[in-house]
């Protein structure tokens, strides 16, 4: 009687589950990268408290000020979203060749030479075109470098077989010496005596703020570039070759895809997308390139792409966090007697972890519904 | 009539002088890198483990007043760092390239956080030999006053290739690198052998470090590596893996590396700052030379993935 009764209740629920069973599917599938993910930040942090315990200090106090300093008042929101600004494009320059299969480090060679492009098409124009038109100039040289200071770096990957991460890193230190000769040459302003700079963006030429904030243009056209990338890599024909000749390149070459016009392509963009960072340094917070552009957005920028998986929309939300964390370094610093590289020892952390935690990816069968159990 | 002055003959002795203080950190990273891919892995990350590695000896010879100390606690340092990578490598599905993009970066900010405190005071450095001791010029001397380290080096990379061929260790790498199925048909463990050679890697890279701080410059800042650790990697493929060669090209990125100084030191400054691109120039042009799309490199670890 009771089994009978046992199975009579049991009966109902499993049928509606069946119904649910392709909804669940879906959801198994889709949770896997978010799980895996915030399980590694949250390990990564755990982490980073240990270390923090070890030289004495409060992880808490740590946490509470990182929140406060990042996001805590609608000031330091807007100064994590300014921040974030660079790392959405610098980060895309990692993300669009890494669907190729391509590790890209070099953003950093892209954005300062993007940022010097921008300035050195500037000077002819400023005064006699209106802002709008100066800032299309400016945008189109410094997309133009950076697209052929990375596309090269593709180009050499396809047709002669350099390996892609180094080559990058060498054209970024190139690109740095190459800014450094410009700014303290050619295009030097005789006015810049301490720091070398070329001639500052009078300052109605300045690319303003977003209207009822206190964070400018930048950000908008980072989440733009962002969205765009998403339509390219997810619903374009050219992003679905793109994701194939990344899966197996010997597969996408069978099938007759354009692979060395796909790789010189993406990383073309990628490396305009960099570039762009640079022109909105120069355009909406330095008014001049200087050796500020050489702040490491780059850098951090491929940290972005690696925690957002390569996914362009999965970076908005990632690059805000990361710059909420930098925004929170100065508090750090003052509060807690901390070096400012507090927060590179944090990104470091957070970045061994969450590679390590790829090794994770189909090992649990709860998010492979073709190993769940058939009811 | 100025008997210091030894005119524009100053440039090759400065490139000299130049190569053989340069190029030091240079044998190191290379050497190290060389063991690494050699069990076909590949530690990007070198350059945080020669930053850490620099620190690490400026502090413990600030603290104990003893360079040679520096030098051991550097190569423990670098020992660790490699071991993190091999560890963490050994796991499926974990890439090795960005794995070492992150602990390039995890590097560079733990040496920065704890070698804070250590930028102001002055740390005792590291004896050189002075084999100059004949010559009248001061020049000379100078160029011929050579670190103990550029030495040790030297006879290491000796030693390296001589035990790739003739040792069962260098064998035992060698199969290793070659084939991880081969290797495992033979009873070795590939990923314990990875772990071993990507550790002592990391320990030759921070004696790099540690000449840097304790030598030439010989001081301790957050910008003391331009770059040498990412640079040795693209040394190791011109060296085609061998350790002779490593040293050889160490002493050509040295030269390179001087040429910018020696010059500005004779009164050349115009394209100051494009000379000191040239190492990165010379690195960049040398791998598009010897790379080729079709064909894997010659002398290249067959389970490297460097080179696939």
């Amino acid at each position: 009687m009771t089994v009978q009764a046992n199975d009579q209740g049991l009966s109902l629920p499993a049928s509606s589950l069946a119904s649910l069973r392709p909804v669940l599917e879906w959801l198994a599938r889709r949770a896997e990268p978010v799980v895996i993910s915030l399980g590694a930040v949250i390990a990564g942090l755990a982490l980073f408290s240990l270390f923090i315990l070890a030289i004495g200090k409060s992880p808490v106090t740590l946490f509470q000020l990182m929140y406060t300093g990042g996001f805590g008042s609608w000031f330091s929101v807007q100064n994590s979203l300014s921040r974030a600004a660079p790392l959405l494009l610098t980060a895309l320059c990692v993300a669009l060749p890494a669907r190729l299969g391509l590790v890209i480090i070099g953003g950093e060679g892209a954005v300062v030479l993007g940022g010097v492009a921008a300035a050195a098409a500037a000077m002819p124009f400023v005064g006699s075109v209106p802002p709008l038109l100066l800032f299309i100039v400016m945008a189109t040289a410094a997309m133009l470098v950076g697209a052929v200071w990375i596309g090269f770096a593709g180009f050499l990957r396809h047709y002669r077989g350099v390996n892609e991460t180094i080559s990058s890193l060498l054209l970024a230190y190139i690109a740095i010496a190459l800014m450094n000769q410009f700014v303290e040459g050619v295009l030097r302003d005789p006015a810049s005596l301490n720091k070398p700079s070329t001639k500052p963006l009078p300052a109605q030429y300045m690319m303003g703020d977003i209207p009822g904030m206190d964070v400018h243009w930048g950000l908008v056209i980072g989440v733009l570039a962002c969205i765009l990338s998403w339509v390219l890599i997810e619903i374009t024909s050219y992003g679905f070759a793109a994701r194939i000749a990344g899966g197996n390149v010997r597969a996408a070459q069978i099938q007759g895809l354009p692979v060395g016009r796909l790789i010189v392509g993406f990383t073309g963009l990628a490396g305009s997308f960099a570039g762009l960072a640079g022109m909105i340094e120069v355009a909406a917070v330095q008014g001049a390139a200087n050796g500020s552009l050489a702040a490491g957005y780059g850098y951090t920028g491929i940290l972005v792409a690696f925690l957002a998986r390569h996914n362009p929309l999965a970076i908005i939300p990632v690059a805000i966090l990361l710059g909420g964390i930098e925004a929170s370094g100065g508090l750090i610093q003052r509060r807690m007697g901390l070096p400012d590289a507090t927060v590179l020892v944090l990104q470091g952390t957070l970045f061994i972890v969450i590679l390590f935690c790829e090794t994770f990816y189909g090992r649990f069968r709860i998010f492979n519904p073709d190993l769940w159990k058939r009811s | 009539m100025d008997d210091s002055g030894i005119g524009i003959w100053g440039v090759p002795l400065a490139i000299f002088s130049g190569a053989i203080r340069v190029s030091t950190p240079f044998i190191f990273v290379s050497l190290g890198e060389t063991i690494t891919e050699r069990s076909g892995r590949i530690n990007l990350g070198l350059e945080g483990t020669l930053v850490f590695g620099a620190m690490t000896a400026y502090a413990v010879a600030v603290m104990t007043g003893s360079p040679a100390l520096g030098v051991l606690a550097a190569m423990a340092a670098g020992a660790v760092f490699g071991t993190i990578h091999g560890w963490i490598c050994k796991w499926p599905k974990v890439n090795d390239i960005a794995i070492g993009i992150a602990m390039m970066q995890f590097g560079l900010g733990l040496a920065f956080f704890l070698g804070k405190s250590f930028i102001q005071p002055v740390a005792p450095k590291l004896p050189s030999i002075p084999l100059g001791g004949w010559a009248s010029s001061p020049q000379v001397q100078a160029a011929l006053n050579i670190n103990v380290l550029f030495f040790i080096g030297a006879a290491l990379a000796v030693f390296l290739w001589w035990a790739f061929k003739n040792t069962r260790v260098g064998l035992i790498l060698r199969v290793v690198g070659d084939s991880t199925d081969a290797a495992r048909a033979m009873g070795i463990h590939p990923d314990r052998i990875r772990l071993l050679a990507t550790a002592v890697g990391g320990a030759l890279a921070a004696i790099g470090g540690a000449y840097l701080s304790l030598y030439y410059p010989g001081s301790w800042n957050e910008g003391i590596s331009s770059g040498q650790g990412l640079m040795a990697v693209a040394l190791v493929i011109f060296a085609r893996w061998n350790p002779i060669g490593c040293f050889l090209a160490a002493l050509l990125f040295g030269g390179a590396g001087a040429l910018g100084p020696a010059l500005q030191s004779v009164g050349v400054t115009q394209g100051y700052y494009l000379f000191y691109a040239a190492p990165y120039v010379l690195t960049l042009a040398i791998l598009i030379a010897t790379s080729s799309p079709t064909r894997s490199l010659a002398g290249a670890p067959g389970a490297l993935s460097l080179t696939k």
